[in-house]
């Protein structure tokens, strides 16, 4: 039986493990031909001319495009519509694409897109976000290199660092992150007999999707229709356009044939969007006895040479920057700032997880200077329900990082520490380091965060889900089958899942920002008990009721309780027409009601009002000899309301904090003047099964009234902690601070050898 | 050319260019797509098969290497509506989420339970360390081999010897020795 709160497994998992699952990538239709992208190949430059004659007169090639042949607008963007689908008079970034080319094979594709000769004039480039404000900066945009300022104020503000008797001050940065999905950016399209464009891709919003293309390319968006399987993996960088504007356009130029596009890992490295690397000013004061009182920061973030989600990003950082704590006074300021470097964007953390690491970073460097327990600070100064946040919006939903934070002080690994830290062996130190975070859900004010769920009884008898919200990985699909089975009585093999597709389901917006199983999940949830009232009124007309009571479902049927009699959900759904066998339902999550005088520059997404949290620590072991830091255990304490599946809970907690380990220790992408110079898995180094702990989840069940069955998403509380707590972990370990991200061996050995680091541009310790 | 091997228990024969890569046949022009690529450089382990009953990466074989060899893909793991307790495992535990390095990573573990039968964790997370998973953090796959292990033994230890007993505990997913 499908039943909330029990560990079902995911449903998906089989077609997974028998390689029988279909992803876009697997998606070889009949008589396609291959499209793919040249790249610029240069950070910034003027575009002089194309030459597209010898790639043209290969033979085996269908079409060379450049941004002439766009009809459109040739603009994409979510928000700020600016990043060419070809780019015309200039590129803005190494990756950006100046043709794209339609072969008969991968061979004559490659073939092509080399004989294709850009005429470049060199530019100078910028690569940082506080360079770029500078008024002499090359200009990436005419209209400036300033995409978004901001600025969040609560209280007195800044002001109010001079009424505290202990203030900290501190500059962090961290760096770009690579989603590093393993199934990369890829899709299939083609061109109906109607003239109507189909797309199958590998996206987490392909209903948003249709709307990119059809301003890019001037296509009505009734006349697109775009379809998504199961992701192989997404993150957030499959939020927005990769390949879809592209695949469309060849859709258009292939004499009807349908186009495969699948970047390779390169392409994927260079074109895809990142996570944004930001420099963070912070001052935090408070009180002698350790209350909180002020704080100001900051925050720089480079956004690359196009809008995409920066804005959006940044704001959500912006409104996290103060943590899970009550600051009473705050000023917090951001630039977000457009860079020749990789475009950023959404990923998992969502600008909350850069932010994580200065608060958390903070909070300690007061702990240190108060000599107050680090745990205690973060209770004492933990948000409660009924707590304005640090934005002066008022927690009136579950609130649980106090809940989180006794929870981890109860845990061994907290109050074992000290024992553990003295048996280290020979040439071994070792630390341990906590950290508090949150992260919100939703949209957030400006943007409905809506789903319509669709359910329909099938005329064989089975309980079909419509779900209009993507599956990345993030087990969403299981969560509403197990919803419907819940509802509706069924067990796994009576339930089925239609995937989202703009043709069959209906717009419920991206699988992002913690969002997917709580709107859509809600919007299930009344579409099924709106069929549940349906299938009784019918079964009392089979069984000649007075009216449809005492009527109860059971798997396959509907059972009158008084008389035992049952009729069969097969009988049921022979029996009416589809539109008496199919409920619809919407849900629209709650927004903020206090509105703060203050975020005014955010045209969407301040602020938000739902959070989960979660209390994280980490125990390291660093090698003296080496600098090597080995996280040897790990616990995340998270808070998500309640669990509608404790496997599918335990996936995503690990999953995020694998990744944010990786952030923290591992993952570095190497620039050179706005070149990524290690687009590979050989350098650009990723966890693996050696570099991961036997990681422990606990969950610290509350309640959210609001949510499906109590639930909230968790998805991406966890990415947020790990940095921080290795960090604090790290100078527990060897005594030096931690301010800059990822944490390298070679730092750390510095750090350790007592040697100031002269030059600290590789990040890491600074003593 | 024309290249004969055993593909998943049947003689097949393709034509093919010789340096046509492996995945890319499989995938392609045999449409045995469950053969993942991440990487196409030997970085990511999604393209993971077994040659001759050792684990291999196809994206870096050529179709010419395979000429007499004896091939089994994802496809082949497992008998007729029947999975192979290494994939039972992984979907008790939850060892997948979005699954694109699961067909790969089962033939990791399949090959490694073949030499090792009674994998420690570490020896499991070795015999791993090349198959990249960017969504688990790993923890459920090593449990899944473990709990895949622990079945296999019980079901081949009809009569364990005495030095083996302990090890071999039947048990449900997740009530291994975990930490
Ligand atoms: S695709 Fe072969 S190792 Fe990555
Ligand atoms: S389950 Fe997604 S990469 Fe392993």
């Amino acid at each position: 039986m499908l039943e909330v709160g029990y560990s079902v497994p995911r449903f998906d998992a089989r077609s997974k493990v028998t390689g029988e699952e279909k992803y876009a990538a697997d998606c070889f239709p009949e008589g396609f031909a291959w499209g793919g992208v040249k790249r610029a190949g240069i950070a910034h430059a003027k575009i002089v001319g194309i030459e597209t004659a010898p790639a043209r007169a290969l033979a085996g090639v269908i079409a060379v495009l450049t941004h002439q042949d766009v009809p459109g607008t040739n603009r994409q963007g979510l928000v700020h519509k600016d990043q060419p689908v070809l780019a015309a008079e200039k590129v803005r970034h190494w990756g950006d694409p100046v043709a794209l080319v339609i072969a008969e094979s991968r061979e004559t594709l490659a073939r092509a897109l080399s004989l294709i000769r850009v005429d470049l004039e060199p530019l100078p480039g910028v690569f940082d976000a506080e360079q770029a404000l500078r008024p002499q900066a090359p200009l990436v945009h005419e209209s400036g290199n300033l995409l978004l300022k901001g600025e969040i104020r609560a209280g007195k503000g800044e002001d109010a660092l001079g009424e505290c008797e202990i203030v900290v001050e501190e500059t962090f940065e961290v760096p770009f992150q690579e989603h590093a999905f393993i199934e990369t950016e890829n899709g299939v399209a083609w061109q109906e007999a109607d003239g109507t464009i189909c797309m199958h891709v590998s996206s987490q919003a392909p209903f948003r999707d249709r709307f990119e293309i059809a301003h890019a390319l001037g296509i009505d968006p009734l006349k697109i229709r775009v379809s998504s399987p199961y992701l192989g993996g997404g993150f957030g960088g499959k939020d927005g356009a990769t390949v879809q504007c592209l695949l469309a356009l060849a859709a258009l130029n292939s004499g009807g044939r349908p186009v495969k596009m699948s970047w390779d890992r390169e392409e994927s490295f260079v074109a895809g969007y990142k996570r944004h690397p930001v420099r963070m000013y912070y001052r935090l004061g408070a009180r002698p006895d350790g209350t909180l009182h002020g704080l100001h920061c900051r925050l720089y973030w480079d956004t690359g040479p196009y809008a995409h989600l920066g804005g959006e990003v940044m704001e959500l950082g912006m409104e996290h920057a103060g943590g899970p704590y009550r600051i009473p006074n705050t000023e917090i300021e951001g630039w977000c700032v457009y860079t020749n470097n990789p475009i950023s964007g959404a990923m998992r953390g969502f600008g909350v997880c850069q932010v994580s690491f200065a608060f958390e970073r903070v909070m300690d460097l007061l702990a240190k200077k108060l000599g107050m327990d680090p745990l205690a600070l973060r209770i004492k100064n933990g948000l409660r329900r009924g707590d304005k946040n640090c934005c002066g919006v008022t927690m009136v939903h579950s609130t649980g990082i106090v809940p989180c934070l006794e929870a981890l002080g109860r845990h061994r690994l907290w109050t074992e520490r000290d024992e553990w830290k003295r048996s280290a062996g020979p040439f071994k130190r070792r630390g341990t380091g906590i950290a508090a975070v949150l992260n919100a859900m939703g949209y957030g004010r400006g943007l409905p965060d809506s789903a319509i769920a669709r359910v329909e009884l099938t005329p064989e008898g089975k309980i079909r889900v419509f779900c209009g919200v993507v599956d990345m990985g993030q087990g969403n699909s299981n969560a509403f089958l197990q919803i419907a089975g819940e509802i509706l009585c069924q067990d796994s093999s009576c339930v089925e899942l239609v995937h989202p597709d703009t043709g069959r389901t209906h717009p419920s917006g991206s699988s992002s920002a913690g969002r997917t199983t709580y709107t859509y999940g809600n919007a299930l949830i009344r579409a099924c008990e709106e069929l549940k009232a349906k299938l009784f009124h019918r079964t009392a007309l089979f069984l000649m009721l007075d009216e449809p009571r005492g009527l109860a479902l059971a798997p396959g049927a509907v059972r009158h309780l008084p008389t035992n009699r049952e009729v069969p959900l097969a009988m049921l759904g022979k029996s009416f027409p589809e539109s008496d066998r199919v409920c619809i339902s919407e849900y629209v999550m709650p927004v903020a009601q206090d509105v703060p005088d203050t975020g005014k520059d955010f045209s969407i997404g301040f602020p938000h009002v739902l959070f989960s949290h979660a209390a994280h620590i980490a125990c390291v072991e660093v090698d003296e000899l080496t600098g090597k830091v080995t996280v040897e255990k790990y616990l995340a304490v998270t808070e998500g309301g309640r669990i509608i599946n404790p496997q599918g809970f335990e996936q995503q907690v690990h999953g995020a904090v694998g990744q944010g380990i990786g952030y923290a220790l591992m993952e570095r992408l190497m620039m050179k003047d706005g070149r990524i110079l290690n687009p590979d898995f050989t350098n650009y180094i990723l966890p693996t099964s050696l570099d991961l702990p036997d990681l422990d989840s606990i969950a610290v069940e509350t309640v959210e009234p609001t949510g499906p069955f109590g639930m909230k998403g968790i998805g991406e509380v966890g990415i947020n902690a790990p940095l921080p707590a290795i960090a604090s972990a790290i100078e527990d370990a060897v005594g030096a601070a931690v301010n800059r991200a990822p944490i390298s061996a070679a730092c750390v050995l510095h750090a350790l050898s007592g040697r100031e680091r002269a030059n600290d541009a590789d990040g890491g310790v600074q003593r | 050319m024309k290249i004969s091997f055993t593909l998943n228990g049947k003689s097949t024969e393709v034509d093919v260019a010789p340096d046509r890569r492996v995945v890319d046949l499989l995938r392609e022009d045999l449409r045995l797509t469950g053969t993942k690529e991440g990487c196409g450089a030997g970085e990511c382990g999604a393209c993971t098969i077994l040659v001759n009953g050792e684990s291999r990466l196809s994206c870096l074989m050529l179709a010419a290497q395979l000429e007499g060899r004896c091939v089994t893909t994802i496809e082949g793991i497992g008998e007729e509506g029947r999975l192979h307790p290494v994939q039972e495992a992984f979907i008790e535990c939850g060892a997948v989420q979005c699954g694109f390095c699961s067909p790969g990573m089962v033939i990791s573990a399949v090959d490694l339970l073949g030499r090792d039968p009674n994998p420690g964790r570490g020896e499991i997370r070795r015999g791993l360390s090349g198959n990249l998973c960017r969504c688990t953090g790993y923890v459920k796959i090593v449990d899944a081999v473990e709990t895949a292990a622990r079945r296999m033994n019980a079901a081949s230890d009809v009569k364990p010897d005495a030095g083996e007993k302990e090890r071999v505990v039947p048990g449900a997913p997740g009530q291994g020795q975990r930490r």
